[in-house]
């Protein structure tokens, strides 16, 4: 049996029926690991001794009788923005380069207490803000399906590494569609779930208000399999939702007859690649032909989803970056050196006289802590907040916000779900849009709603191109529709094998 | 009563007008969104964890408790207490502040549009004074600049980092220092009476900013000038807030003599009280201070207050001391003066109060007891009226002695005096004293003997000076330390003139 081919749930049952022994299951995933994240640069920090150790442990206590968890044994690879108290926790920053969090995620004691297996931390764009994984201070990961594009972002090591059978299954965080787009580019499957249904303490925070932890796997059942360990209440995040969370895995098998699915004509105007609106096409027929029907729906404000969203995902932003100040952890800019802004651009005379010591040291730690999408955003969003501003800008995107949220519960008095596509196009070449960030913020306009109203969507692939890559389909439901998400998506994937194609290697 | 008047006492050619901004800790066991100790004086950044120290990935959970107490202070000062309010993140940066953004309340504070009065006993004035709003807010930690080391390094204790803090906003309704002294005064013994904050400025528990300015009335252009508002701060007691006030009226009026700048024409001033020095200097103006970029705290959720809920804060509130004053007035007969005395001690000095006019069965003696004795003796000793050893029932067993006639009050108060450094039982101490009643015949036998001894008295007292009797009664207690010199007094002179 070779692990690498197996999905979660076959490797949970393998280990629990003892034809794999966890040991067998990690090692073969860090060697994997170990041949393809060179190419790939999916992983920022790779914990095998504590990966084995834990396998070790596992296979133990099995042998002795012991009850296991619900993960007993599965590797899980982490996006580098959820703490790991084992595990250096840096955002793909270099102002948290080498930050050791002195405790774990709400998520990541999940996963401990159901047995899972961490891997390792994987890479991102710096601070999760960014739609090409391109943004990380260590380097932009590769698209496993070729090498010379970007595999989405802001997650993007988190997709390429379960894309590249480098782990099974991967946490992911969703502000604007971080989790899905990259699953598409990737050709996996990740689940935004509803805001709050997964506790984001922890979760190195972009924008509150948006962020969402979320699996990323091979198939919707793996997903399904993940959410039942992830996701539920905890009194440690106040807008996390309380009461009990359905046993997912157990609501899949049901057809997809009567199930009305909406079409938004929006989603197919101007900017929409054609093989990428031919495969979203087919995917709806295959959704008709198991027996769901196809609806036009509209929604009228999704067209200011990206202004809206890259004013309140900024505002926030720029108030949640302010603890990262060189005082207490994290980059510390050493005095009276005479540093220069990393950009190059910049130097110290940039920012005035400066008026304190202390201000100089905020001023420099930032200026080389930070990369420059991240000073983007924070200044759009310091900007916008402030006064004079702040009902232009910040108040005015509020009230848009609730008339995107507003056009999804009307939408979902007509269908059940929304499909379409992830992203208007397939894996585009690293470096073709990092000099044009309004290019690279239209990556996000089909996901972007799904935030805002605070709902879940869920991205699998619909099929290739021809050249080779992935092509994603998104479905969105109304608030903890994931049953029916996961379920819609399983049962596609029962009638379809995009899901189960790998990219070739050459490792 | 009321003498709400513009004016000041002393006819100052300007009207003083301040306004208070109150930072009180709330009495809570945990911080406000985490649940670290708030307890004074750990040693620096032992009572911390992600939430307070603001790590990557921390998130703040309300304590239901602080809200509560919150609550029932706005209520104590007659606020409208919101059905709907809000977290609100104010930014800026400094290091005590180690989220870059403080969680505070701005444009939906939980209560606002409240009172309190403040009326001086000795009715100098009597205020009402407008409240503006209550909200609630972490506190920052505490920067410690390392002046000794020479090295100018500033030390940081996170430990009061995100300890509740409940800001009562004045309106600028006081007309002077005393009575912004007073009105402190009053706001203090409240928050103490509602079990809502120990109030101890020594320990930054209660924190006050002060803006003052002068209204001149300018006859000759028939209105009245306003200088510029100053914002004091650094003040460390009320007598501080007194003082400050004072000195900066005084300087405002020189200032206005001579560059007549009104209100409007230089932005608000903050002035720190320097109190050795006994001045207000000016501070640095933060460049950038009047810009924090309020926005509504994503991380919480907004809280609702029901009915029940202002219900169960009336319950929990008791007796406020306005209510308590009159009360105690009524119950016991005593003067509002004296009603005053004892209220403004605290709630643990009317409960012994009260207990001993119960078991005296009058408040007029107990009171005086109160205030004479107790009270005293407690300033003198410090310490609590809990931990004070004389017990009620101590009193009220020596009070019933002198009314019995044992012994005189004098006596009584030697009595209570050796009660307490001896810790013994009163009968005890009566009886180790010596002190037995003095039977009738015992004392007619005394004052007998005084007569004989003391001719020219006795010729002065039969001459119309009876003020002399009082020689005798000095001999008396000399003679038997247990005579009672009221009888002694009316003996004497009953013998006298029977002779």
């Amino acid at each position: 049996m070779q692990p690498l081919e197996l999905s979660a749930t076959d490797i949970v049952t393998a280990i629990r029926r003892g034809e794999l022994s966890a040991v067998q299951v990690a090692e073969a995933f860090l060697d994997r690991i170990a041949k393809a994240n060179g190419s790939i640069n999916a992983f920022l920090h790779v914990d095998r001794d504590g990966a084995l150790a834990r396998a070790a442990d596992i296979d133990a206590r099995r042998k002795a009788g012991k009850p296991l968890g619900a993960l007993a044994g599965l590797p899980v690879a982490v996006k580098d923005a959820l703490c790991t108290i084992d595990q250096p926790t840096t955002c793909a920053s270099k102002m948290l380069a080498g930050y050791r969090p002195p405790y774990d995620a709400h998520v990541v004691t999940r996963l401990r207490e159901a047995d899972a297996v961490l891997v390792g931390k994987t890479n991102m764009d710096e601070f999760a803000m960014g739609g090409s994984n391109e943004n990380s201070a260590f380097g932009a990961v590769h698209n496993p399906w070729d090498l010379s594009r970007a595999p989405g972002g802001s997650s993007g090591g988190s997709a390429a590494c379960v894309a590249a059978d480098m782990a099974p299954v991967a946490i992911g965080s969703d502000t604007g569609g971080s989790i899905r787009q990259p699953a598409g580019l990737c050709g996996i499957t990740g689940l935004k779930p509803t805001y709050g249904r997964i506790s984001r303490r922890g979760l190195v925070a972009f924008a509150s208000s948006l962020d969402q932890i979320g699996p990323m796997t091979r198939s919707a059942a793996d997903c399904a399999l993940l959410m039942e360990t992830i996701a539920g209440h905890d009194p440690g995040d106040s807008t996390s939702i309380p009461g009990d969370v359905p046993a997912y895995t157990s609501l899949l098998d049901k057809p997809l007859t009567g199930l009305r699915i909406g079409r938004v004509a929006e989603h197919f105007g101007p900017g929409l690649d054609p093989e990428v609106a031919h495969g979203v096409e087919e995917a709806f027929a295959a959704f008709k032909a198991a027996g769901a029907t196809i609806h036009d729906v509209e929604l009228p404000h999704a067209k200011y989803g990206i202004a809206t969203y890259y004013l309140v995902a900024p505002c926030e932003a720029s108030s949640n970056l302010a603890r990262y100040d060189g005082a207490h952890y994290g980059h510390r800019a050493e005095p009276g050196k005479g540093h220069r802004a990393e950009s190059g651009k910049g130097s110290a005379s940039d920012f005035g006289a400066f008026e304190s010591p202390l201000v100089e040291m905020y001023c420099r730690s930032r200026a080389e802590g930070f990369g420059p999408e991240v000073k983007r955003r924070i200044m759009l969003g310091t900007y916008a907040l402030s006064a004079g501003y702040y009902d232009a800008f910040y108040a005015k995107a509020l009230r848009v916000r609730r008339l995107i949220r507003q056009d999804y519960l009307d939408a979902f008095q007509q269908v059940d779900l929304i499909g379409g596509p992830v992203s208007p196009t397939p894996a585009f070449k690293l470096g073709e849009k990092t000099s044009d960030p309004l290019a690279m913020y239209l990556v996000d306009m089909y996901t972007v709603g799904t935030n805002l109203a605070g709902i879940g969507g869920i991205s699998f692939p619909c099929g290739f191109t021809k050249g080779g890559l992935p092509i994603g389909f998104q479905l969105q439901g109304p608030a903890l529709s994931e049953p029916l998400l996961l379920r819609a998506a399983d049962r596609y994937q029962q009638l379809t094998d995009w899901h189960r194609r790998r990219p070739t290697l050459a490792t | 009563m009321s003498k709400q008047s513009d004016t000041a006492a002393s006819a100052e050619p300007f009207t003083t007008v301040i306004g208070l901004e109150v930072h009180v800790q709330l009495l809570t066991q945990t911080k406000l969104f985490c649940g670290c100790s708030t307890k004074f004086g750990a040693p620096p950044n032992t009572q911390v964890c992600p939430t307070c120290l603001g790590l990557p990935g921390s998130l703040p959970v309300m304590n239901r408790r602080a809200f509560e107490l919150a609550v029932r202070a706005a209520l104590a000062l007659n606020c409208q207490i919101a059905g709907f309010t809000k977290w609100d993140r104010k930014n800026y940066f400094y290091p005590d502040l180690p989220k870059g953004y403080q969680i505070s309340q701005y444009d939906l504070p939980f209560s606002s549009d409240g009172w309190l009065e403040v009326v001086d006993p000795k009715g100098a004035f009597s205020r009402k004074v407008g409240i503006i709003r209550v909200h609630l807010e972490e506190d920052a930690g505490k920067s410690m600049h390392d002046e000794a080391a020479g090295t100018g390094d500033t030390r940081i204790d996170l430990n009061r980092a995100g300890t509740p803090l409940c800001e009562i906003v004045s309106q600028p309704d006081l007309r002077s220092p005393q009575e912004a002294r007073a009105w402190l005064n009053e706001l203090k013994l409240l928050l103490v009476y509602l079990g809502v904050s120990d109030c101890n400025m020594q320990e930054g528990s209660l924190r006050v900013d002060a803006n003052v300015n002068l209204h001149i009335p300018l006859a000759s252009e028939g209105r009245v000038a306003k200088t510029p508002i100053v914002e004091i701060k650094n003040m460390n007691s009320f007598r501080s807030v007194e003082r400050a006030l004072t000195y900066e009226a005084a300087r405002q009026w020189e200032e206005w003599q001579a560059t007549k700048v009104e209100m409007g024409k230089m932005p608000k001033q903050t002035r720190g009280w320097d109190d050795p020095a006994g001045i207000t200097r000016p501070q640095r103006q933060k460049e950038e201070s009047s810009d924090y970029r309020y926005f509504p705290e994503p991380d919480l959720v907004p809280v609702t207050v029901s009915e029940a809920d202002v219900a169960a804060a009336k319950a929990a509130m008791g007796t406020p001391p306005t209510v308590l004053r009159t009360e105690l007035e009524s119950r016991w007969a005593i003067s509002a003066y004296d009603a005053d005395v004892l209220v403004n001690q605290g709630r643990d000095l009317v409960d012994y109060f009260e207990d001993l006019a119960r078991r005296v069965g009058e408040g007029k003696v107990a009171s005086n007891w109160m205030q004479q004795d107790v009270l005293r003796t407690l300033n003198e000793r410090g310490g609590t009226i809990a931990e004070f050893p004389v017990r009620p029932e101590h009193v009220a067993d020596i009070i019933g002695r002198v009314q019995k006639g044992d012994f005189d009050t004098s006596r009584g108060r030697e009595i209570f005096a050796e009660v307490l450094s001896s810790s013994k039982a009163v009968a005890d101490v009566v009886a180790a004293m010596g002190i037995a009643a003095v039977s009738d015949d015992d004392l007619v036998a005394l004052c007998r003997e005084l007569i004989e001894a003391n001719p020219k008295i006795v010729a002065d007292v039969k001459g119309g000076k009876e003020q002399a009797a009082a020689g005798l009664i000095g001999q008396a207690k000399k003679k038997n330390p247990n005579a009672n010199p009221g009888k002694v007094r009316q003996m004497c002179l009953d013998l006298i003139k029977g002779m």
